[in-house]
């Protein structure tokens, strides 16, 4: 390999609970060799806030906030999930973590990278639309950078492509 | 004035509020001194029966009850997160029915986020489930929900009638959540298919279950049912559980009596007497003349159907707790299904709206916490899905009991 004048490509590994593995794999197999990775995951803060909505609605018991809790405990699940990433990915990494709305924050944070590595998550039966999820939808939509996108294990056959629809038959007999 | 009194500031206990308001309102005139005392005579059993359970719950915390909980559903879900939502929605109906509303929203919902962030699935669904069973399923028993406690007392049902009254309305409302969160949540619960967890050694130990307390909540269960039937308050049954547990507790100095104090959150039992006698108060003085026309009388399926309706709405622009003190007095006279269709409407309406009420001091102040509003949206959609089915259901339910039963 040559040296080049060109700075190291920096690639976005967008690590998600259940689809992770899929997403690392294929940048060690499809990502630039001189990449420079970082591995992005986001703790959407949805989750403590309806914890934390529940509670509000107890309405004026005491007791600990569960939104607290629960903030700490994924702030802490999301650093093992990163760290098990970064042994699966095993090169120098970058660690992200981003908490908001994932998938805003997902395309802010990758606007400056050369590739984003997204897995599907949504049906994965068939081939089509709704192999998407809404948030993956989202990022592939307004990602600002190249997206590669990746099946979770091994991607459905093409005939699962439901058949085109019928032409509409002309008016009259 | 109702809405005064709903939309108080937190950050202290409401109690500061709404005991100098009831004071204030007794002193005004407002409502006389005697009719405030029998308020507070009536719901004195009904607050001694809540500490029962709060302390009851805590314990069962503290004995490690609901970490057992989360170490079966680990154990036994193998990281689907479909298998792990089924076992969540046992868990969470199961602990709200039994050990109240409050033990799923502050010592469940924790558990269940981390058994399912230790698997390595989204928590999302597993966590939405908590905060909508900590309200849907709160149907079943007297002790489920304080306003089930509220209701109990004026309905003058046995506990054994009311949970079989409730039974089937309980399930329609468990089952209604699960047939919608499992499409809602889709993409979550399809996501972590295939063992893609994060294969992270399971910390929770391997302590056993809590057996003793198990047996102990068992019998104070049975105690329910066995003191109603004889003609005594169920609370008793509810204090001599509490009571078990707390002398074990403190004889292997697992507690101290002032951490059993706070688990029993005094302000917030003076706080349900100063909102009692507020709620009269106002009921009294029009608001009990401006709603009684809106209900309709009798137990037929439309003025029951009504009647939820008019409990969840009423709920959802407060609180459900001042919802059902204004409306048990209107419904009582039409019999106990008229009061259980309230309670259908004051404990699953709350999920139509995020903290179960319009408050919006409530809402800031979640949203002040980080700075950007929750995602109304979501929950809001969610709620709309299950909300209209769980109260339809519910209530033919609940009617074809009272058929079935009799009123």
């Amino acid at each position: 390999m040559t040296e080049r004048d060109n700075p190291p490509r920096s690639v976005y590994i967008w690590v998600c609970e259940g689809t992770w593995r899929a997403s690392v794999d294929a940048a060690l197999s499809l990502g630039p060799a001189d990449a420079r990775f970082t591995l992005l995951h986001v703790t959407p803060t949805e989750v403590a806030d309806a914890a934390r909505g529940a509670y509000a609605g107890l309405f004026g018991r005491g007791g600990p906030d569960p939104g607290v809790r629960l903030e700490k405990m994924a702030a802490a699940a999301a650093g093992d999930l990163l760290e098990a990433a970064a042994e699966r990915l095993g090169r120098d990494c970058e660690q992200l973590e981003v908490q908001g709305r994932p998938e805003r924050a997902v395309v802010s944070a990758s606007a400056q990278a050369d590739l984003l590595i997204v897995a599907r998550d949504g049906d994965r039966a068939r081939l089509g639309p709704k192999s998407l999820g809404k948030t993956t939808r989202f990022v592939v939509d307004h990602a600002a950078c190249p997206v590669l996108l990746v099946w979770p294990g091994s991607a459905p056959d093409v005939a699962t492509i439901p058949p085109p629809p019928h032409h509409p038959s002309p008016p009259g007999r | 004035m109702l809405a005064w009194a709903v939309s108080r500031p937190r950050g202290w206990p409401e109690a500061v509020a709404a005991v100098p308001a009831a004071v204030i309102l007794i002193a005004a005139g407002a409502i006389p001194a005697d009719r405030a005392g029998a308020e507070v005579r009536q719901l004195g059993p009904v607050i001694g029966f809540l500490a029962a359970i709060l302390v009851l719950a805590h314990l069962c915390d503290d004995d490690g009850l609901f970490l057992a909980c989360g170490r079966w559903m680990a154990r036994t879900s193998a990281a689907s997160p479909r298998r792990l939502l089924a076992q969540v929605f046992v868990i969470a109906s199961v602990t709200t029915a039994v050990l109240s509303l409050d033990a799923t929203v502050v010592l469940l919902t924790p558990v269940v986020f981390a058994t399912a962030a230790r698997a390595g699935v989204r928590a999302r669904p597993h966590v939405y489930a908590c905060t909508h069973l900590a309200n849907s399923a709160s149907l079943l028993l007297p002790v489920s929900n304080l306003t089930n406690l509220l209701a109990f007392a004026a309905s003058g049902l046995g506990f054994g009638r009311f949970a079989a009254l409730m039974a089937v309305p309980w399930v329609a409302a468990v089952a209604v959540e699960y047939a919608v969160f499992g499409r809602f949540f889709g993409t979550d619960l399809n996501a972590g298919r295939a063992g893609n967890g994060p294969g992270r050694a399971d910390r929770g130990g391997d302590a056993g279950l809590p057996v003793v307390t198990l047996v102990v909540v068992a019998l104070t269960l049975a105690g329910f049912a066995g003191a109603s039937a004889a003609g005594v308050s169920p609370a008793w049954a509810a204090l001599a559980g509490a009571a078990v547990l707390s002398v074990r507790a403190l004889a292997r100095r697992k507690v101290t009596p002032v951490t059993l104090i706070r688990a029993a959150d005094l302000p917030f039992l003076a706080f349900v007497l100063g909102l009692g006698v507020v709620v009269k108060a106002v009921t009294d003085n029009g608001l009990g003349g401006a709603l009684a026309p809106l209900l309709p009388a009798g137990t037929s399926l439309p003025a029951l159907l009504a009647i939820a309706a008019l409990a969840a709405a009423l709920a959802n622009v407060c609180n459900n707790l001042p919802a059902v003190l204004v409306l048990l007095p209107l419904a009582a006279p039409s019999g106990a299904g008229a009061v259980l269709a309230v309670l259908l409407g004051v404990n699953i309406g709350p999920n139509l709206t995020y903290t179960g009420s319009l408050a919006t001091l409530l809402w800031r102040r979640i949203a002040h916490h980080h700075g950007s509003a929750p995602d109304l949206a979501e929950f809001t959609r969610l709620g709309l899905l299950t909300v209209p089915a769980g109260l339809v259901l519910g209530v033919l339910a609940l009617w074809a009991g009272l058929h079935l039963l009799g009123g």
